[in-house]
């Protein structure tokens, strides 16, 4: 793994002036800290995908397929048919430059391939030589070039420095949207073979085991169990979440980051105390045990093969709707494809708030609600007893998640349910928020650890909004809606803003919650004294 | 190099009729012929573009949402930005293409010592984009006063707002300043811009070129090298009504101009400049985020491999049993 340099050595090395040579003549350069892994071979053969083998990205050889070429004129083409988006988004753009320094990856590297008009030019380039009249007539006149193992290595570079947040897209006079392109360009080198170990792993495990980290269910249970100790030392209420129970009235899924790893952790311990407290009838599923889905990340095929799991599982469950937790991506896929994927859902009903009656008609096809739209539903009904002055210690911001904002529109619910939890809530500066929300940089399956420099430069806005807020109003927590913020801010926050920790939005929900019969309770979820318990 | 070539090709479009139509006097090449068969690549062109378009499949509903969704009655939504109906679809894209919003919202990142970032709002080029597209818009309704006879009031209109100044004579019309202020801006960002520099391709200037030339001579025919209007009324309405007629005396000036807006139309089809079609076809922000409500159809969804319930709890099914979890087979 490389050595990350310290933040301002970071800071004053972005450079944003282009290259002198035109970018057709500037190959990728892998370097350790802005590339991930290739995929182990082991978890492409689970998958049955295409050429498994060991490889490296800073070999010469990336032992392609013989006829890599005509793998990729083949894909390309089909995709082509098969996307009006890619057809069009290859088409109609006018390198207007609106999108340019709008990618956080961009204005934390200087990279002109980061401006995602170039990420996209990377594939127009091919499609120009290979699908236009104008790139057959006037070659590189028009902006073409030869399909070259040169151009692959690239695709690799770039297409796994883009973080499928969609912020381009909000900018672009045509709605042209980079995560259309990386996905497509991802969804082409995996044809090749091309992928990376962070995401082909958590796919495999999914795939086979029920969720990313390969959790099997026995030690799912096992953590389920552990939490609730935690819980009863803490509030004094014992709880006992079901799992696989046949006949509940909600199936509740929730990314697999949230049982694994803290802060996430935290989280999944205020969603089993709220429902406790709610007396809800649900249940989890060790089979379905996985909301966040990377094979959105892989192709739309691996996306589908993962996401069948939920419907079914609800079906098998007997279950009437489905509630979903904090996640980004897995309400990006469930939003925008499952439906159309793995529906119709007409074995479920319209989902129904129990206890408020409340029926979540913007939910009537898919049947799957998110928690924020549950849990405020709660809140404007007054159905939870809540005390906000637990939170006192905390000065809390909220970064909205790209996915469920840009590719969704949820923005107001985790707002309110916040504000009612807690008393000291700051939003950080405009353009850095709502649908214009900069990425923590690691989404898409690029949070692991070789990535880590990339990371920091890609989380760089992000970290100077919450930087702003820490300096103007002492904020010293950021809430958040996706399991892989949780994962990836608290790296961030460190480097960038030292003294900002990171929560989930349940977190800040459990805390604040009185619970019927609980003790008095003299530390928050993380075992730290609440305000007035210092003692 | 990118600037030179696109410069030297229009040098060259101009230098073609002035010894075509100029030297040689084939007028009823270039005045009849040339430009019937620009309107008709045109034409075929940018249909056959659209059906290309239209043949791709819309596999899955995916708006870029640009606030609140459609949620809870008390949650105000974002009814333009984040459309759940089709009456809120129409909204946004008309606000997309008369308004240029997205291009209204755009920021500019600056990044000084500390690091800081800092976002300001930079709408130089929504201006330059909305005066260039309104401005050829005019100016292209305010030609079918050549193809029009008796000329419809709409024209004539326009022709009078246009001239509203009405400075010298014949009379200034304002289109023409703020065209030429805006390609030259749209030229210079280009040029000026170390990033824009560095993406902009051949294909890029080419139109910039070839509007400016098309103006200029324009200009030029209409204030400077002056030919008979009359003249070219009865050439455009022989054009118009297919009953041609080439009258003599027409200045090469003209000609060039012809042959330069011919040019343009022939390009047109197979270029960047698409995006006038292309603009009602984009995927995320044509469709209602409505997708948890309604059921969309995949034309190709197809069925994918799965790993079952039962391979699954065939696999694990006594550590299940030793945990406690229930099981479907014992």
């Amino acid at each position: 793994m490389s050595k990350l340099p310290a933040a301002d050595t970071l800071a004053a090395s972005i450079d944003y002036t282009p290259p002198r040579k035109p970018w057709m003549e500037v190959p990728a350069e892998f370097r350790p800290g802005v590339y991930s892994y290739p995929a182990n071979p082991k978890n492409l053969k689970i998958l049955d995908f295409p050429n498994p083998r060991q490889w490296a990205p800073e070999d010469d050889d990336w032992k392609l397929p013989e006829n890599w070429q005509e793998i990729i004129y083949e894909g390309f083409k089909e995709r082509l048919h098969k996307y009006r988006s890619l057809k069009v988004f290859m088409d109609v753009c006018v390198r207007c430059g609106a999108c340019a320094d709008k990618c956080h990856y961009f204005i934390g590297s200087g990279d002109p391939k980061n401006m995602p008009v170039l990420r996209a030019e990377l594939l127009r380039s091919v499609y120009r030589r290979d699908f236009t009249m104008a790139g057959k007539i006037l070659k590189s006149l028009s902006g073409s070039r030869e399909l070259t193992e040169d151009v692959i290595k690239e695709w690799f570079m770039y297409f796994y420095q883009c973080s499928e947040c969609r912020r381009c897209s909000l900018f672009c006079p045509y709605g042209i949207d980079t995560a259309e392109i990386t996905m497509m360009g991802r969804e082409l080198l995996n044809l090749l073979g091309l992928n990376i170990n962070w995401v082909m792993e958590p796919v495999a495990n999914c795939f086979r085991v029920g969720n990313h980290l390969g959790i099997p269910p026995h030690t799912f249970k096992d953590i389920v169990d552990f939490m609730c100790e935690d819980i009863e030392d803490i509030t004094g209420v014992k709880i006992d979440p079901p799992i696989n129970k046949k006949g509940a009235e909600i199936l509740f899924v929730t990314p697999s980051g949230d049982y694994f790893a803290d802060p996430g952790t935290y989280t999944f311990m205020g969603y089993l105390m709220l429902f406790h407290e709610l007396g809800l009838d649900y249940t989890m599923s060790a089979y379905a045990s996985e909301g966040g889905n990377f094979g959105l990340f892989t192709s739309a095929e691996a996306m589908k093969r993962l996401n069948a799991k939920i419907y079914a599982e609800a079906k098998r469950l007997g279950v009437k709707w489905i509630l979903g937790g904090e996640c980004g991506h897995m309400w990006r896929v469930i939003n925008q494809y499952m439906d159309t994927m793995n529906g119709p859902a007409d074995f479920l009903d319209v989902p129904r708030n129990p206890l408020t009656g409340t029926v979540f008609s913007n939910a009537r096809s898919t049947k799957m609600v998110h928690i924020t739209e549950f849990t405020a539903d709660l809140i404007k009904n007054k159905v939870l007893n809540l005390d906000p002055s637990r939170n006192d210690n905390l000065n809390v911001t909220y970064h909205d998640s790209c996915n469920p904002s840009r590719a969704m529109g949820l923005l107001e619910e985790p707002r309110y349910v916040i504000k009612n939890v807690c008393n000291n809530f700051y939003e950080m500066p405009e353009q850095t928020i709502r649908e214009q929300t900069f990425c923590c940089g690691s989404g898409s399956g690029l949070n692991n650890e070789e990535f880590m420099e990339m990371r920091m430069r890609g989380g760089m806005p992000r970290a100077n909004a919450v930087k702003h807020v820490q300096e103007q109003y002492g904020v010293n927590m950021l809430s958040c809606i996706c399991a892989i913020d949780r994962a990836a801010l608290p790296p961030l926050m460190e480097y960038w803003v030292p003294g900002v920790d990171v929560t989930g939005v349940h977190e800040l929900v459990a805390n604040a919650l009185v619970m019927r019969g609980e003790k008095e309770r003299e530390t928050d979820l993380r075992g730290e004294p609440l305000p007035g318990k210092e003692g | 190099m990118n600037v030179l070539y696109s410069l030297l090709l229009v040098l060259a479009l101009v230098v073609i009729p002035l010894i075509g139509a100029g030297a040689l006097g084939w007028h009823t090449l270039f005045g009849v012929f040339i430009p019937l068969f620009a309107v008709v690549v045109f034409l075929v062109g940018f249909v056959y573009r659209i059906l290309d378009w239209g043949r791709s499949a819309v596999p899955f509903r995916i708006p870029t949402t640009g606030g609140q969704q459609e949620t809870m009655p008390w949650i105000k939504q974002s009814k333009l930005d984040n459309p759940s109906t089709t009456a809120g679809t129409v909204g946004r894209m008309a606000l997309e293409i008369l308004l240029f919003r997205s291009l209204f919202r755009n920021t500019q990142t600056q990044l000084s010592q500390g690091p800081k970032l800092s976002y300001g709002s930079s709408k130089w080029l929504w201006l330059g984009a909305i005066a260039f597209h309104y401005s050829f818009f005019i100016i292209v309704a305010r030609h079918m006063r050549f193809f029009t006879e008796p000329i419809p009031m709409p024209f004539e209109w326009l022709d009078k707002l246009d001239g509203i100044l009405q400075i010298g004579v014949p009379t200034l019309y304002l289109t023409e300043i703020v065209i030429l202020a805006a390609l030259a801006y749209l030229f210079l960002r280009r040029v000026v811009v170390p990033q824009l520099r560095y993406i902009s391709l051949p294909a890029d200037y080419f139109p910039l070129f070839l509007i400016l030339a098309i103006v200029i001579s324009g200009i030029l025919m209409r204030y400077f090298i002056r030919t008979d209007v009359m003249d070219i009324k009865t050439l455009t309405m022989g054009l118009a009504t297919l009953n041609f007629s080439v009258p003599e005396g027409i200045g090469v000036i003209f000609y060039i101009h012809m042959f330069l807006v011919s040019a343009l139309l022939v390009y047109f089809p197979m270029s960047k400049l698409m995006h006038l079609g292309g603009v009602f076809l984009s995927p995320t922000r044509n469709l209602a985020n409505n997708n948890r409500m309604q059921r969309h159809i995949n034309p190709w969804n197809h069925p994918v491999k799965v790993h079952t319930y039962q391979e699954w709890e065939d696999e694990y099914r006594e550590q299940m049993k030793e945990a406690g979890l229930p099981v479907e087979k014992e």
